[in-house]
């Protein structure tokens, strides 16, 4: 048997897809100076969401209402941690833990004990005329479910925005130096509540995409640490849009392998695979030099004089 | 156009159960430079982050140009023509000065436009500065620089600079202070915050002077002299031996000589040829040779980045030297900069705190009865005012907490004491008791290091000056002069 | 005013005689009895608004944990043995500062290793068979812990996300395990076989399930707290959590030291109540043999403010809760799953109320 290297590609990309979102929206948030460990409850909130409301309304409504269950986490997460200043750590994992809670007692609550897979409208790859058909790339990358489409656009808008706004300037500032973004006369506060909300709207985008455009339901816990691959994505791409693109794509890639080693025949345990990208999340955070790509003031509380 | 291009009326502000401001009024005359002095903790920074809209007042008002203003945040101030350099420069090392001038502005940024504009001022004004250049490059007297440029991009006419001349050599601050005048004689307006009274006299129009949240005194500078601003900024308390010299010190007269019995013992630690560098691997000192003798009182001074903090610590044992042979005492007190970060922890009680002396290297079980009876007896000793050991060492004041550092550390009268401004930020009277328990070990036969940011808290207490600069020991004369032209490289 | 500057080399301004809220302990137990209060009110909020029939949900709760002698000794502190001794795992871990998040994933390598030693060793005798089990229990554990300790200090990687990620390798694991080499040997069943009767920890009351391992756990907790309190060794572990840099400078404490301990102790401690939940309870290895636990810990320790005495209350609070949701399940159809929601909610406010200073940098 052989490998389609084109399927292998495309299917990277598709698996990237929730990951990369996610981790744009944690790049924001970091680069504003917090770390978010909420995502992966913004994630979960974003699935359950979906869930609920595609059954509603339909794939729209599903990831209408996705991302604002991921809003409301963050919106959770940023009461806790700038408004009652507790840990930054500490809070995003008890938001995750929330949120999973949360999700699995109303799943079980609305659908029904161990409720039969209840199955929801998915959108299917749509391809762009022309572009899907270049070599090798063209299905993988113009070939897709419209939401990563919108994953470029994001991701395109989003290093410029961080680079050439003022208000993107506001916000690396704050992830640096909190004073002196106050002393410019920003409030770091509310840049690092936005920023918050931002990440946990694509948090939440996220898991409507795995419900929406992967799997098709909602099962507890299914976001099963995406979240917390997303902050590594975003130390492996330095904290840069570009670098975050390739890192998720790297992930995606981490993720397809079992399905290469299957049609190569070769006989490893399947749990390897499955257990690939965390043990790649722990290499990629011990291997990357943190220290200098890193923004100066991530993981520091504010301070008096910079509220 | 109202002749007052800033008023603040009857401010009060109150921290906790702290009232750091008690109805203090400034008035600032268009076209003039007016100086608010006062000591450390009377408010004068305070009073200025509420002009500058980054804090609210609990009373009183605020106006800008005669119009009664409400000042939401700096960006309101910014908008209305102030600009404010402040004491720890507000600016971000990893970026550009372009970058930092610009930041707090609105829609696309356009970096090139920025730049033109920046050289534009530098043209104007003489504050030359590379906009491309990061601000972590660029030594202080730049990054002042950037400062005022970062105001006067924004348009600033009122221009507020809090102790501007802290980190400056004595040919930067004449520089600096040409350059205020030439603002105001140009139709700015300048309000010059700062400790340094000398200074204040020799550059400014008229003066305000804030004693413990309150204006004791508002006069054209031409009016007054030492004598009256002394008295003013002191009041009348305080006749200990220690606190004249202090405050004549902090005065720029020459330091008068403490009554001390000096016997210079032997060499208790030796530093030869050391070398070390600081957290992040950078060579910080080069090749230090330094004797320290019991009973004598090392003063020693060092710009930020001058290597002094290591050389501290080299001294104090905390930081293992890359190179050359470093030899000390097994007993030495080290009373850190940072108290909160490095010498205390608040959550522990006292008793707890007491026991982290040494508990490195403890083994086996804690004894804590015998803890608790030596805190309390540290505590009577050195008069740290607590209700009991069990207290937490976070609920005393900041002059207690470092009375209980100081008493931890020179108890046992160790061989070797390394102090890194231990007065910094205190009161007088917790000044003075720190500065007599440093003295008295001295001539308990104590070899004492002794590093202030302050040149004139060291002259009165040291018997030898060592400056660092550029991570190499210079002795100098134990003269003012002497310390300011070796702390920048000037022979 | 006494000015310090900070990290970033700015003024912080604390005026002299404020006191900050670490100063006031006694404020701190109050406000945890309040949320306790708030987080019960929210619970019977839920109920109503769900519809439920919430006397009869309450009464089930209550049944189901208390209500006799089943529910007290095979439910309530059966449920609460593994809960103590994971919760002392992450007690001692926050305690020095260390966010170990991955008790769920020592326990499943303490469940592990017990198992594969245990179906090793049954025909020894008990007397030395058990010890051989539950050592291999603990090592396991500690050196599971151990893995994200070493990334830690040699590389900087932050513990929530190490651990985290290590417990869904050792989900992973015990997945390979169990339909792997230690699968039983019809090859049916995602499980081992059975653990010889010689390898069972004995049940301390006939006829119910209440095993051994809780006074294992009990006087672990004994243990930890002499540990903490009067001991050199714990009072460095202390003074790294509460203030690591006064810890080093005015201590002389070596920081690295002092964490690794704690990393291998907190894991040894998660490890022993896998083994012990395999040597007590379940008597074999199989997919979902922890139902969470490791994450229920960190509310059992946070709820006990990292006191281990309190943690042995807190975890029988817990084993309780989680009793009697089931009971609530089975008679009053409300998800047993209510459980975790509220556990979160207990983290989620003690955290909120919670005034201690946040953290101002990882170090």
């Amino acid at each position: 048997m052989s490998i389609d290297a084109g399927e292998f590609l495309q299917a990277s990309v598709r698996t990237a897809t929730p990951l990369a979102l996610a981790a744009y929206g944690e790049l924001v948030v970091e680069r504003s100076g917090v770390i978010n460990l909420g995502l992966e409850g913004a994630m979960i909130a974003g699935a359950f969401g979906a869930l609920v409301g595609a059954g509603a309304g339909g794939v729209g409504a599903g990831f209408a209402v996705a991302v604002l269950a991921g809003c409301a986490a963050a919106a959770v997460m940023a009461l806790v941690v700038l408004w009652l200043r507790a840990d930054a750590v500490i809070a995003g994992t008890a938001v995750t833990l929330l949120a999973l809670g949360l999700t699995g007692t109303l799943y079980r609550a609305v659908y029904g004990a161990q409720g039969a897979a209840l199955s929801v409208p998915t959108i299917s790859p749509v391809a762009i005329p022309w572009l899907s058909h270049l070599p090798l790339l063209g299905r993988a990358l113009f070939e897709q479910p419209v939401m990563t489409y919108v994953l470029y656009v994001i991701a395109g808008s989003l290093g410029w925005w961080l680079m050439r706004t003022h208000a993107g300037l506001a916000l690396r500032a704050t992830g640096e130096r909190p004073v002196a973004a106050f002393a410019a006369g920003i409030s770091p506060v509310r840049v690092r509540a936005l920023a918050l909300l931002f990440g946990g709207a694509m948090g939440g985008l996220a898991g409507g995409v795995l419900v929406l455009a992967q799997v098709g339901t909602f099962a507890e816990g299914m976001s099963a640490g995406r979240g917390f691959i997303a902050i590594a994505i975003v130390v492996l791409g330095r904290w840069s849009a570009l670098g975050v693109a390739g890192a998720a794509l790297l992930f995606g890639a981490a993720s397809q392998l079992q399905y290469v080693f299957q049609s190569l025949g070769w006989p490893v345990p399947y749990q390897l695979f499955l257990a690939l990208p965390y043990v790649l999340t722990l290499l990629v955070l011990a291997g990357t030099q943190r220290r200098a790509a890193a923004p100066a003031a991530l993981g520091t509380a504010l301070t008096e004089d910079a509220r | 156009m109202s002749d007052s291009a800033l008023a603040l009326e009857a401010i009060d502000k109150r921290f906790g159960e702290v009232q750091a401001l008690r109805g203090a009024s400034l008035t600032v005359r268009r076209g003039t430079l007016h100086a608010v002095l006062g000591e450390n903790g009377a408010g004068k920074t305070t009073l200025m982050r509420i002009a500058f809209g980054l804090m609210p007042a609990d009373a009183g008002s605020v106006r800008i140009d005669g119009t009664p203003v409400t000042l939401a945040s700096g960006a309101d101030a910014i908008r209305r023509g102030l600009g404010m350099v402040h004491q720890h420069f507000t600016l971000v090392p990893a970026m550009t000065a372009a970058e930092n001038i610009a930041l707090g502005g609105r829609g696309r940024l356009e970096l090139r436009a920025v730049a033109e504009r920046v050289h534009a001022l530098g043209e104007r004004t003489g504050l030359r500065v590379d906009p491309s250049a990061r601000v972590a490059s660029l030594g202080v007297g730049a990054q002042q620089r950037v400062e005022i440029l970062k105001a006067l991009y924004s348009n600033a006419r009122v221009l507020i600079l809090d102790e501007p001349t802290a980190v400056l050599t004595p040919p930067e601050s004449e520089e600096l202070f040409a350059w205020l005048r030439r603002f105001v004689a140009e139709g700015g307006t300048v309000v010059l915050v700062t400790h340094k009274l000398r200074e204040a006299l020799a550059v400014a129009d008229d003066v305000t002077v804030l004693r413990r949240g309150e204006c004791v005194l508002t006069a054209p500078a031409a009016h007054l002299d030492m004598i009256a601003l002394v008295r003013a900024v002191t009041g009348d308390e305080a006749t200990e031996p220690f606190s004249m010299p202090d405050i004549e010190a902090r005065a720029g007269s020459p330091p008068p000589t403490i009554p001390r019995t000096r016997n210079r013992g032997p060499c208790v630690a030796r530093l030869a040829g050391v070398s070390a560098r600081d957290a992040r691997g950078v060579e910080r000192v080069r090749e230090v040779t330094v004797d320290c003798f019991a009973g004598e009182i090392i003063g020693l001074a060092g710009v930020e980045g001058s290597g002094v903090h290591e050389l501290l610590r080299l001294l104090a044992g905390r930081l293992a030297p890359s190179g050359g042979v470093a030899t000390l005492p097994p007993r030495i007190g080290f009373i850190p900069e940072d108290r909160l970060r490095d010498a205390v922890i608040e959550e522990f009680t006292l008793t707890e705190n007491v026991a982290l002396r040494g508990a490195g290297r403890r083994r086996g079980r804690m004894p804590w009865p015998a803890l608790a009876s030596l805190t309390a007896g540290l505590m009577e000793r050195h008069d740290v005012r607590a209700p009991s050991p069990a207290t937490r060492a976070g609920a005393l004041s900041g002059g207690n907490q470092q009375k209980f550092v100081v008493g931890r550390e020179l108890d046992e009268h160790p061989t070797l004491v390394v102090a890194e401004n231990p007065v910094r930020g205190l009161d007088i009277r917790a000044t003075t008791h720190v500065l007599r328990e440093l003295a008295c070990s001295a001539e308990a036969g104590s070899a004492v290091v002794f590093y202030s940011a302050d040149i004139d808290e060291l002259l009165p207490l040291a018997d030898r000056m060592l400056v660092v600069f550029a991570g190499r020991v210079r002795e100098v004369p134990v003269e003012r002069t002497a310390v300011a032209n070796a702390l920048v490289g000037a022979a | 005013m006494t000015t310090r500057p900070d990290a970033t080399g700015s003024d912080i301004v604390r005026p002299d005689g404020v006191r900050p809220a670490a100063a006031r302990p006694d404020a701190r137990w109050v406000i945890t009895a309040a949320t306790g209060v708030v987080i019960i009110l929210a619970v019977l909020g839920i109920l109503m608004a769900g519809g439920y029939d919430t006397p009869r949900a309450l009464a089930a709760l209550w049944n189901g944990a208390f209500g006799s002698p089943y529910a007290l000794f095979s439910a309530t502190l059966v449920r609460a043995t593994p809960l103590l001794f994971v919760g002392l795992a992450v007690g001692i871990a926050f305690r020095a500062g260390v966010l170990n998040i991955g008790a769920e994933g020592q326990l499943l390598a303490g469940a592990a290793a017990a198992v594969a030693v245990g179906l090793a060793v049954g025909a020894f005798p008990s007397l030395v068979a058990l010890p051989l089990v539950l050592g291999a229990g603990a090592l396991a554990g500690s050196a599971w812990a151990g893995i994200a300790g070493w990334l830690k200090l040699r590389f900087g990687v932050l513990e929530v996300i190490s651990t985290l990620m290590l417990n869904f390798v050792a989900a992973y694991l015990v997945s390979w395990l169990v339909r792997g080499p230690l699968q039983e040997p019809t090859r049916v069943y995602p499980q081992t076989v059975e653990l010889a009767p010689s390898v069972h920890l004995p049940a301390l009351i006939t006829g119910h399930r209440l095993h051994l391992g809780l006074l294992l756990a009990i006087g672990l907790a004994v243990a930890t707290w002499w540990f903490l309190t009067h001991t050199a060794a714990g009072f460095r572990v202390r003074a790294v959590g509460a203030g690591i840099g006064a810890a080093r400078s005015a201590g002389g404490i070596n920081p690295s030291r002092t964490t690794a301990l704690v990393f291998l102790a907190s894991g040894a401690l998660a490890g022993l109540g896998g083994a012990s939940e395999a040597t007590g309870v379940t008597f074999a290895l199989y997919e979902g043999i922890s139902p969470g636990y490791g994450y229920s810990a960190i509310a059992v320790a946070l709820l006990a403010r990292l006191h281990p005495l309190a943690i042995m209350l807190s975890a029988l609070l817990f084993g309780a809760l989680e009793a009697g949701a089931a009971a609530m399940q089975r008679d009053a159809n409300v998800p047993s799953v209510l459980a975790s929601v509220v556990e979160a909610l207990i983290v989620l406010g003690v955290l909120a109320f919670d005034h201690t200073r946040a953290r101002g940098r990882y170090t």
